[in-house]
């Protein structure tokens, strides 16, 4: 017997075309990456737009972060699309009705509002190179400066307002970029495992998790490479950043869960089949337990215990790695978990992903790590530690 | 558009096509000034009119308002309409990519619930012997059948259709005689259709990277012909028809019977008329 194509195995019935599952694990990446562009960002306009000092030595890394895993976002999309190169297909001829439409636009203005806030904020560095740095980096930050070498008080404070004004606007861009991706799940009725209202949040607030947990691990991690201290406040404050949020993530999720159940529409069965068959690992163990359990316990424990120093460090970066993975997971078990169960209410598709292939597992995390990659060179020409000349809070805040 | 009434043969076509293309050449050549670019949009009409493509001639697609009857009373599960659905819209020959498919629902002694499979179950496959050729096995043999029935499947061409309320680009499109269309020309492959579609009715195409579905063989039907899958159904449980002509075969199914559709709470307010499924279909 002949096998045709690579078709996903199943048990009960399923429709036919349902055994290729249309979405693969690109799909994962790409709210993943979305959602750490948001998080990044929401780090960033904690300083920049609040004043909360205490974010100041992490807020230029937040931009640089969020900015390079915008740059990674829609290459998940292309390398998934049948015809890549109609793409820009959509921002031609948008079809309005469609959840999808706006991406394109959507995407545009806020990479366009990200390396403006970017440029902004390094313009005093870049001046600064552009007039004394080596050759031939003087010349790329000559070209970057754009003629403007005027960093008197006056050219600072009207950056400084350009700055505020961006990250105000950025933070409903870069979280309706995000919600708005939970929308193109929840507003589809054919799926039921996605079909909620609660959607859009639940990826919102698991997007500025994951930021934050990001940022987290980069920090310190730059901090050791750096051979300089962390500093306690700021990881602190972002711990808690992180305790919060987790705390409305989880309340939306069990709230999101609980409805689907308690409704107990048509097809319930089988998603409380799938549930508890193979949702049990990749949600109940990895994201619930390991990923959402297990760090909120951590975290709550170093806040009561008043956990300071070394163990902090190492805690909350912990914690913040086991969020990063649940946060995949969570990505996963949506995107994934949505297309296992079947749209004929009494079967289950299983997806197994390819290792190799433009939709495999490869490719999928070369692009989880290519942010990484890009962000390690941008702190080379941009680095986000310069506190000496990085503009002041205060002013960005009133 | 073309795309999606694509003539059964290929071969035919690309003849054609390269015959109107030289025609073309020939007129822009022969003629001079005006009178080349005269025969030049001759020759690309002609080109078009030539490979029997939509548009039809004289198809007025605002005189008409298709639809889709199945009786299921009647099928009996020989899949000629699937084999002829395949060749005539070129879908690719394995067990799972389909434009119209068979279910099979059998109730056994002291069941409840029915047991449904289709060609892509791997016992089906066995017993064709090829991922290629349809045929349903003959597994309940030694069991004691209360009830069974086949149920035809296909797109059910919605009024609402959410397939089309997704497309971000608008490539798939509701023309004005109600049948839902891709232009293949224009897809970007994204595959949101295909996740919208609540009947598993979108299909990928893979092998041309866009999303694909049943037209109602729409360059057939403007053509006054049959979609290719009634045509050859030997029971007659394929209707089509024209629901503007109140004696067209539609016409009287929908009249004559107590007509049901799938799915009918989500809105998408299918014109593929049902008579004798039941509570188990999906």
């Amino acid at each position: 017997m002949e096998t045709l194509v690579h078709a996903a195995p199943f048990t009960g019935y399923v429709y036919p075309n349902e055994t290729i599952i249309p979405w693969t694990v690109l799909i994962v990446v790409y709210p993943y990456l979305t959602g750490l562009v948001a998080g990044a960002f929401t780090v960033s306009s904690m300083y920049q737009v609040f004043g909360m000092e205490r974010f100041k030595p992490v807020a230029h890394l937040a931009l640089l972060t969020s900015l390079c895993c915008m740059l990674v976002v829609p290459m998940p999309l292309l390398l998934h699309l049948g015809h890549p190169e109609r793409a820009l297909n959509s921002m031609i001829t948008p079809h309005w009705t469609s959840a999808f439409a706006i991406f394109g636009y959507a995407a545009g203005f806020y990479v366009i509002l990200l390396i403006l806030e970017t440029w902004f904020v390094y313009r005093p560095f870049i001046v600064q190179q552009a007039q004394a740095g080596k050759r031939p980096l003087r010349w790329f930050y000559q070209l970057l400066s754009l003629g403007s070498y005027d960093l008197s008080q006056k050219a600072m404070s009207y950056d400084r307002k350009w700055i505020f004004t961006l990250a105000v606007i950025g933070i409903p861009a870069a979280h309706g970029l995000h919600g708005y991706i939970g929308f193109v799940f929840g507003s589809l009725k054919a799926r039921e495992w996605w079909s909620s209202d609660l959607m859009p949040l639940v990826f919102l607030f698991s997007a500025i998790i994951s930021g934050t947990a990001l940022l987290i691990v980069i920090y310190v991690l730059s901090c050791r490479l750096r051979k300089v201290p962390v500093d306690l406040p700021c990881l602190k404050g972002m711990a808690y950043a992180l305790w919060g949020f987790m705390m409305f993530t989880l309340l939306l999720e069990g709230v999101e869960f609980a409805s689907l159940v308690y409704r107990g529409r048509e097809g319930i069965e089988i998603i409380m089949e799938y549930v508890r068959g193979p949702l049990l690992i990749t949600f109940f163990v990895l994201q619930f337990c390991v990923g959402s359990v297990i760090p909120l316990t951590l975290l709550s424990y170093m806040i009561w215990r008043g956990t300071s120093g070394r163990a902090l460090v190492a805690g909350v970066t912990t914690c913040a790695t086991l969020v990063l993975f649940a946060v995949l997971m969570m990505r996963w078990n949506v995107v994934i978990g949505g297309q296992e169960i079947a749209k004929t209410g009494k079967g289950l598709v299983d997806y197994q992903p390819t290792i190799g292939g433009r939709e495999g597992l490869l490719a999928a995390a070369s692009l989880v790590v290519m942010p990484l990659i890009l962000l390690s060179l941008a702190v080379k020409l941009f680095p986000p530690w310069e506190k000496r000349l990085t503009p002041s809070p205060e002013t960005n805040a009133s | 558009m073309n795309d999606t009434t694509k003539p059964p043969s290929d071969a035919r076509r690309a003849f054609l096509s390269q015959l109107g293309l030289a025609a073309t050449y020939t007129g822009a050549v022969a003629g001079l000034g005006a009178l080349g670019v005269a025969q030049e949009s001759s020759a690309k009409s002609k080109s078009s009119a030539a490979t029997e493509s939509f548009p039809t001639p004289d198809y007025d697609w605002t005189k008409h308002q298709w639809a889709f009857g199945v009786d299921a009373t009647k099928c009996i599960g020989c899949l000629r309409c699937v084999e002829a659905c395949k060749r005539e819209n070129g879908v690719a020959g394995d067990a799972h990519h389909f434009r119209t498919w068979v279910e099979r629902y059998v109730y056994l002694e002291g069941e409840t619930r029915a047991r449904v499979d289709s060609h892509h179950d791997p016992v089906n496959i066995e017993a064709s012997g090829s991922e290629g050729e349809y045929r349903f096995a003959n597994r309940y043999k030694d069991a004691k059948v209360e009830k069974a029935f086949f149920v035809p499947k296909l797109c059910n061409h919605c009024t609402h259709p959410p397939c089309v309320q997704v497309c971000p680009v608008g490539a798939t499109y509701r023309t004005e005689d109600g049948v839902v269309l891709i232009d293949h020309d224009y897809c970007i492959g994204c595959r949101y259709c295909v996740q919208a579609c609540p009947y598993g009715a979108r299909l990928f195409n893979e092998e041309q990277g866009v999303s694909d579905k049943c037209t109602w063989c729409y360059h057939r039907i403007t053509k006054g012909l049959q979609p290719a899958c009634v045509e050859v159904c030997p029971v007659g449980a394929r209707v089509f028809g024209d629901l503007n002509d109140k004696q067209s075969p539609i016409s009287l199914f929908v009249r004559n019977n107590r007509v049901q559709v799938l799915r009918p709470e989500s809105g998408n307010a299918p014109n593929v008329f049902y008579v004798g499924i039941d509570k188990e279909v999906v």
